[in-house]
């Protein structure tokens, strides 16, 4: 179902900053009296206008039931459906449109790696992640380890929010059966070295998960290039729909792994003696799954790959850099989170204040960002912090937002001195 | 100072009532000069003793850390609180909190329109049950106490 027209290469879009905030009808509203400035896209993003439409067109025009055949709205649902799997087959350069997997999101899907990857598991055995991961990537490893007798292992990261690839090669032995780390840090912005992470593991015959949710929205991932074995990511933040959400595998894993919730679309065949199920990818898709939100995610993939993602990073780049640089003018502001190789996301602690503080009087200035611990209480710990608050960047942000945050920064710390 | 004389030395209700702070709001122009006086007010509330800071007194649904205990005087049947918060918006919240329901019986506590204050102020999107600082839990619990002081 590959559409072949997708292959050839199209003219890019120039990268227009002021034409691009005007796809985002969101951007263009006030809050408490001042232009909105959002700058919570880690927690999630905001939809294009082809997104939207991307989905009003579905409903308006397509919208039954996928896979029941036997009439004409089910087979253009059916097409739309796959395709958009077919497009995020492309845009994680995927062997194959059978390791496409929808989920809910993340968290679903990293709880469906838990879950299949679990029956490998003995007594004793360690699954490894890492202090800066987002609670999706604990908890379900914490619950099969509870499970199954296994432990989970921490890698250790820096003062600047790196991870400590020495604690992780020590780390490693035989009994690590499973090795799940995230891309990119939602708190710190800090992208891994996964690829290095990756090959270590498989040295010692681990399973390899990535946490890709805050990584897809910044860069491109080439999974055959990475070698995991899962990777997995959500769609709100990839400035698609909520409610749907993707596990890469690889079809040799995905086979071995038993399925997992029961139900329609899973089965081959059903009977009170013995139910069969089905092939990939369907195996692991119980249930009507979120179509319209399929067909959103491929719009908005669609429509990042519009632009040349060299301009993009270029941009975001910027916006970190001028964010960084004028930090540096602050004495009273500490970032937390230094890596050498981040995203566009700027945690930081102002001198005396709460970052509940913050966000409350930011919000009182029309911008967003989130405050608290950020679903990552461990890496709260290991930064000694009530939590931090928290600017993330998108492609959409302009350089002029990024120096209103930082006049509202100083408003703020004027009114507490 | 004992425990109860932090509670009956409390000004917050008592020498800076609700009617004074409405009456100052009506003169400040902008939100810098309102936040202002919050924090401010914030700084009036008296210490908080540490022994009290335990997970039992904690008020949940707060990014911040906020902490609440009450007593209740025999004589005059009057409840006196006393909140704790690590976040300075959220200080100035419970100290304006403070002076429309401290030193109050059961039931003068449970006749005051605080939504109908807090929207005076323009400050209501702060107790909206949306908005996660947990000052929402921190009015049910004080008025749990009151209900429970009554019966
Ligand atoms: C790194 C990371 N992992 C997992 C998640 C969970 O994603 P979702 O809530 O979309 O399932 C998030 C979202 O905050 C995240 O930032």
């Amino acid at each position: 179902m590959d559409s072949s027209s997708n292959l050839q290469p199209k003219a890019k879009r120039p990268f227009d900053i002021h034409a691009v905030r005007q796809d985002f009808k969101v951007l263009h509203q006030q809050i408490n009296g001042k232009p909105l400035v959002y700058l919570d896209n880690g927690a999630s993003a905001q939809k294009p206008e082809v997104v939207i439409q991307s989905m009003v067109d579905y409903y308006h025009h397509n919208n039954a039931n996928v896979h029941r055949g036997a009439h004409t709205l089910g087979d253009r649902a059916t097409t739309a459906f796959e395709g958009a799997r077919d497009t995020v087959k492309r845009f994680l350069n995927a062997a194959a449109r059978e390791e496409i997997i929808w989920t809910r999101g993340t968290t679903e899907a990293l709880n469906l790696a838990a879950f299949g990857l679990g029956h490998h598991l003995q007594p004793g055995d360690e699954i490894i992640v890492s202090a800066m991961e987002h609670h999706a990537n604990i908890v379900p490893w914490q619950m099969l380890a509870e499970r199954t007798g296994a432990i989970l292992k921490v890698i250790e990261i820096s003062d600047q929010g790196e991870l400590d690839v020495n604690s992780y090669h020590q780390l490693l032995r035989e009994r690590t059966k499973i090795v799940s780390v995230t891309h990119v840090s939602n708190v710190l912005g800090t992208i891994n070295p996964i690829a290095e992470v990756i090959e270590a593991a498989k040295k010692v015959g681990a399973f390899t998960v990535i946490d890709g949710a805050q990584a897809v929205p910044h860069m491109q991932v080439d999974v055959q290039a990475l070698d995991c074995d899962i990777y997995v990511f959500s769609s709100h933040k990839l400035f698609g729909p909520t409610g749907i959400g993707v596990l890469y595998g690889k079809k040799t894993v995905l086979n071995n792994m038993p399925p997992w919730q029961g139900g329609g679309e899973m089965i081959e065949r059903v009977s009170f003696e013995k139910t069969t199920y089905n092939v990939l990818p369907y195996k692991f898709e119980a249930g009507t799954p979120a179509i319209a939100e399929a067909v959103g995610l491929a719009a908005a993939i669609d429509y990042l790959a519009s632009f040349d993602r060299a301009a993009i990073d270029a941009h975001e780049n910027a916006l970190l850099t001028q964010a960084q640089t004028l930090a540096a003018d602050c004495p009273w502001l500490k970032i937390v989170g230094t890596a050498k190789h981040k995203v566009p996301v700027f945690s930081f602690l102002m001198d005396g204040l709460h970052p509940s503080d913050v966000g409350t009087l930011l919000d009182q200035q029309g911008i967003a960002i989130r405050t608290g611990h950020h679903c990552a209480m461990p890496l709260m710990d290991r930064f000694n912090a009530p939590g931090t608050a928290r600017a993330s960047f998108a492609f959409y942000n302009s350089a002029e937002e990024v120096t209103q945050l930082f006049q509202a920064l100083e408003k703020i710390h004027r009114l507490f001195t | 100072m004992t425990s109860t004389d932090l509670f009956l030395n409390n000004p917050l209700g008592v020498e800076v009532q609700i009617d004074e702070v409405l009456d100052a709001f009506s003169f400040l122009d902008d939100w810098e000069e309102r936040y202002a006086y919050i924090i401010d007010l914030g700084r009036k509330l008296p210490a908080f003793p540490e022994p009290e800071k335990t997970a039992e007194n904690l008020v949940h649904g707060c990014q911040s850390q906020v902490w609440l205990i009450h007593h209740i005087d025999t004589d005059t049947g009057k409840i006196f609180l006393l909140i704790e918060s690590d976040a300075m918006i959220v200080r100035g919240l419970a100290a304006l909190i403070l002076c429309m329901l401290n030193a109050k019986t059961p039931e003068q506590l449970l006749q005051v329109d605080i939504d109908g204050i807090f929207a005076k102020l323009d400050l209501f999107r702060h107790i909206s049950p949306t908005r996660g600082n947990g000052l929402r839990s921190m009015l049910q619990k004080i008025t749990l106490i009151a209900s429970n002081a009554k019966s």
